[in-house]
């Protein structure tokens, strides 16, 4: 079989694989991979800059956040319908991710993980701030009446599950086509060795810059589905945990591996699943799991994967 | 007609002058070698051709367009490819997908397969799915050789090609340029002067940041200025 | 109360907060300027010390003195232990990669907090200052064409929060004196100036790299037992702290003590005047802008090193 077939039969059986589960799965874990596949999609958005581009983004909690309150607050103040929403919260994780790039790129390494960390515990806090229109850390909750797009209950168990899967679905083959283009051949040499990249005319600032944008276009569209999909919009999703877990998920996956997140995302879930019947400090499995995989495994599940058996795998 | 002038380049480290008022002027179609000893500003002055170093004072001219102010990857798509001194292909990645990064800004999409097994046939490069990272050192120098032919430039910068490489390797480097010369204009920074003299049809020579002469082989080899600052030394 | 009398009120506060977080601030300074990293589990540190003064003074009992005596040195002396030990086990086998000791420094920060949370609660307890006098201020006023004194109604502090300034200050002079005039101090420059030389010259690099982490530590755990008693101990209070000392040491050029220690004095100055006229979100929305935007457009003073 060729690398293009069996990369083909990987990524569409998975997805294949996640529409069946529709079918079968019990309601405590059909709920689940709804929630999963959307986190997936954001995962899938930080590994287009710190996978295949090499850039360590402490913010991305900010084009989540961008998404989730673009759409929220476009219903809640705007009165706005869902589909009109949707757009303005991924339009607002684009643009911010445009805004943070131009400066946050002018750094490097460490400074730049400080810089992209600093811009969005500022975001975190702007939406404290104008607590009047954001409610704050208690968030507000989506009417279901504005969460019907093209006519479908969002809100209905069965649907949100199917848009989950439409969402990341998208977000998967994009990427899957991104990486393997030009474009995503150009960020990985970037990631690889910049300044001979830069020696082979291309110009790595604007590579890099529209890298972000991708990133933040599709991390503002999760955060977008997120609120329409579970009806919700809080600040603790702009806070730094929210950038730091998708770190998390793409690192235990395997970064610059397109089924990484999604990976990284899924085990993730289950073992916070798993532990709350321990503990309700979830954040500690997080932190031990950050700790051995820098330690460990800094390739990840699907990286370990690729180093050893399976060479092809983008 | 001179393809590259270089006028009055000059770049001071805290005040000291690593290149001092440097002119070259190389003709179209030449294998111009550039030596001089350690610290006569060579890396510095191809640093400041090439864009990776602002100089501060003087102007690069390539093709009669000024590009002094030009950001490194618009010169090289301008048609100036550079090699680096120190291998520095992309070592996780597949030998062709090297030639193919350095292919890709120069040429429509479609042409890039065949232009990538092409500069690799050129080398004698056979595998082109090792990784680089895999190959032996003078292989490695091959690959880099590889990505700058297939930017078909018409500036090629060799920095340092063949430190490092064995006697029959340096061997096919030296078939390998003479073949290149008849496409392209050369510059070669070069250490070992067997090569320099079997390639260059013209040297300049380089010493404590100035020209101290440009020549033929013969006439820089029969120098005494030139034995005394550099090739008496060891 | 007038302005005068205010602002006077507003400085003394500042000056409180300025002592305890150029000690935070130093730690993480010292860290970075020796190690090259950056710990971001560092206001977790000061979280432990003010967690552990609250547990020294609880198990010790009898009078506040004396179990908050044993805490200022206790305190300090498990944070710093627990920081050697994370160094050894974690940072040294990354080999202080810069980016991969953030993460995994993040991953510490969880870990620590939540432990704590599991173990030490999620409530706010207060810890009994070793003595509380309350020292009125005077003021004053142009009577008659001539200076008299006056005792404004609240311009007061107390003999403990002018004990913490002092101890700041002590505990700074001492820091500077052991960076400038022990062997220790020699060692730890050397290693800062120029690692690899200082591995050729027989310097145990990696012991004076845990040493240091060891003592960063510590000094934010002092900095917390010496402000738990006007705060309170809180498993979620090394936020700020870690907030704040990054804007210090950013602000002060990274490994510089005395800039470290300037940029301390004017923003625990700062905040107590400021957080008079803005709300302390803005506040905080307005320092965490500052460190981004220094960081973009005056990265040489800060990283400067780093970069090519």
């Amino acid at each position: 079989m060729s690398g293009a077939a069996r990369i083909t039969l990987l990524h569409g059986g998975l997805i294949a694989a996640l529409l069946a589960l529709h079918f079968v799965l019990p309601v405590y874990h059909h709920g689940n991979m709804a929630r999963i596949m959307v986190l997936a999609s954001y995962a899938v958005g930080y590994n287009i800059v710190f996978g295949y581009t090499g850039l360590l983004s402490l913010g991305h909690a900010l084009f989540f956040a961008a998404g989730m309150y673009g759409m929220g607050l476009a219903v809640q103040h705007l009165g706005m319908g869902p589909g009109a929403a949707l757009a303005i919260g991924v339009a607002a994780g684009a643009l911010i991710a445009g805004a943070l790039g131009l400066l946050a790129l002018r750094t490097t390494g460490v400074a730049f993980m400080i810089v992209t960390l600093m811009f969005a515990q500022a975001g975190y806090l702007a939406i404290l701030y104008f607590g009047d229109w954001t409610r704050g850390d208690e968030g507000f909750v989506i009417a279901r009446a504005s969460r019907v797009l093209w006519g479908i209950d969002l809100s209905d168990p069965g649907n949100r599950y199917l848009a989950a899967w439409a969402l990341f679905s998208a977000a998967l083959l994009a990427s899957l086509w991104l990486v393997r283009a030009p474009f995503g051949r150009s960020l990985i040499a970037i990631r690889e060795n910049e300044a001979r990249t830069v020696m082979l005319g291309y110009d790595t600032f604007r590579l890099k810059w529209a890298a972000m944008v991708v990133s933040g276009t599709i991390s503002g569209a999760a955060g977008a589905a997120y609120a329409l999909l579970f009806g919700y919009a809080g600040a603790s999703f702009a806070a730094v945990e929210y950038s730091i877990l998708p770190l998390l998920w793409v690192l235990l996956g395997g970064a610059g591996t397109v089924l990484g997140p999604f990976v990284g995302t899924l085990f993730m879930f289950y073992l916070i699943d798993l532990s709350s019947g321990i503990t309700t400090a979830y954040m500690l499995i997080a932190g031990v799991v950050l700790v051995l995989l820098t330690l460990f495994a800094p390739q990840g599940l699907m990286g370990e994967l690729r180093r050893r058996f399976w060479g092809w795998l983008p | 007609m001179s393809l590259l002038n270089v006028r009055g380049l000059t770049k001071l480290y805290d005040g000291v002058r690593a290149v001092a008022e440097v002119s070259l002027d190389i003709p179209q179609g030449e294998v111009r070698a550039l030596i001089g000893p350690n610290g006569a500003g060579k890396t510095t002055l191809v640093g400041m051709i090439a864009g990776r170093i602002t100089p501060d004072a003087g102007q690069v001219v390539l093709a009669g367009q000024d590009i002094t102010r030009l950001p490194a990857h618009r010169r090289t798509r301008l048609g100036m490819a550079y090699t680096f001194q120190i291998t520095s292909v992309f070592a996780r990645l597949p030998v062709a997908e090297n030639v193919a990064l350095a292919a890709r800004p120069h040429m429509p999409r479609a042409d890039v397969p065949g232009a990538v097994q092409a500069a690799l046939a050129r080398v004698g490069l056979t595998d082109p799915s090792a990784r680089a990272g895999d190959l032996s050192y003078g292989h490695q120098r091959l690959l880099e050789i590889a990505m700058g032919i297939v930017q078909a430039p018409r500036l090629l910068i060799l920095d340092e090609p063949t430190q490092g490489l064995s006697e029959g390797e340096i061997d096919g480097f030296k078939a390998l340029v003479c073949d290149l010369a008849a496409q392209t204009t050369i510059l070669l920074i070069e250490h070992n002067m067997d090569v320099v003299m079997a390639l260059a049809d013209r040297v300049t020579v380089l010493n404590a940041g100035e020209v101290l002469m440009t020549g033929t082989p013969a006439e820089v080899r029969a120098d005494p200025g030139v034995q005394s600052a550099y090739l008496g030394a060891p | 109360m007038e302005i005068g009398p205010y602002l006077l009120l507003a400085t003394l506060e500042g000056a409180v907060m300025a002592s305890v977080l150029a000690l935070t601030a130093v730690g993480l300074s010292l860290v970075f300027g020796v190690m090259r990293v950056v710990n971001i589990a560092h206001g977790e540190f000061f979280m432990l010390g003010a967690i552990l003064a609250w547990y020294v003074t609880q198990m010790i009992g009898g009078p506040p003195a004396i179990g908050f005596a044993v805490a200022l040195v206790a305190a300090p002396l498990i944070v710093g232990a627990i920081a050697v030990a994370a160094d050894m086990t974690i940072l040294k086998r990354l080999d202080y990669d810069p980016e991969r000791t953030i993460v995994a420094t993040i991953g510490l920060l969880y870990i620590i907090q939540q432990l704590t949370l599991m173990g030490y609660g999620p409530e706010a307890r207060p810890v009994a200052p070793p003595f509380n006098t309350r020292l009125a201020l005077p003021w004053f006023e142009v009577k008659e064409g001539a200076l008299a004194l006056y005792w404004p109604w609240g311009l007061s502090t107390t003999s403990y929060k002018l004990a913490v300034i002092g101890a700041g200050v002590a505990v700074l002079l001492g820091v500077w004196a052991m960076m400038a005039r022990t062997r220790i101090g020699l060692v730890m420059r050397a290693v800062q100036a120029d690692r690899d030389m200082a591995l050729a010259f027989g310097i145990p690099v990696e012991r004076v790299y845990a040493m240091v982490f060891g003592i960063g530590a510590a000094l934010a755990a002092l900095a917390a037992v010496l402000i738990v008693p006007i705060s309170q101990a809180h498993y979620l209070m090394g936020a700020d702290p870690l907030l704040l000392a990054f804007t210090v040491v950013i602000i002060g050029g990274l490994g510089s003590l005395p800039g470290t220690v300037f940029a301390a004095i004017l923003i625990g100055l700062s905040d107590g005047i400021i957080s008079v006229f803005f709300s302390p979100t803005l506040a905080k929305i307005l320092a965490t802008l500052l460190v981004a935007l220094v960081l973009v457009f005056r990265p040489q003073g800060l990283f400067g090193a780093r970069r090519a």
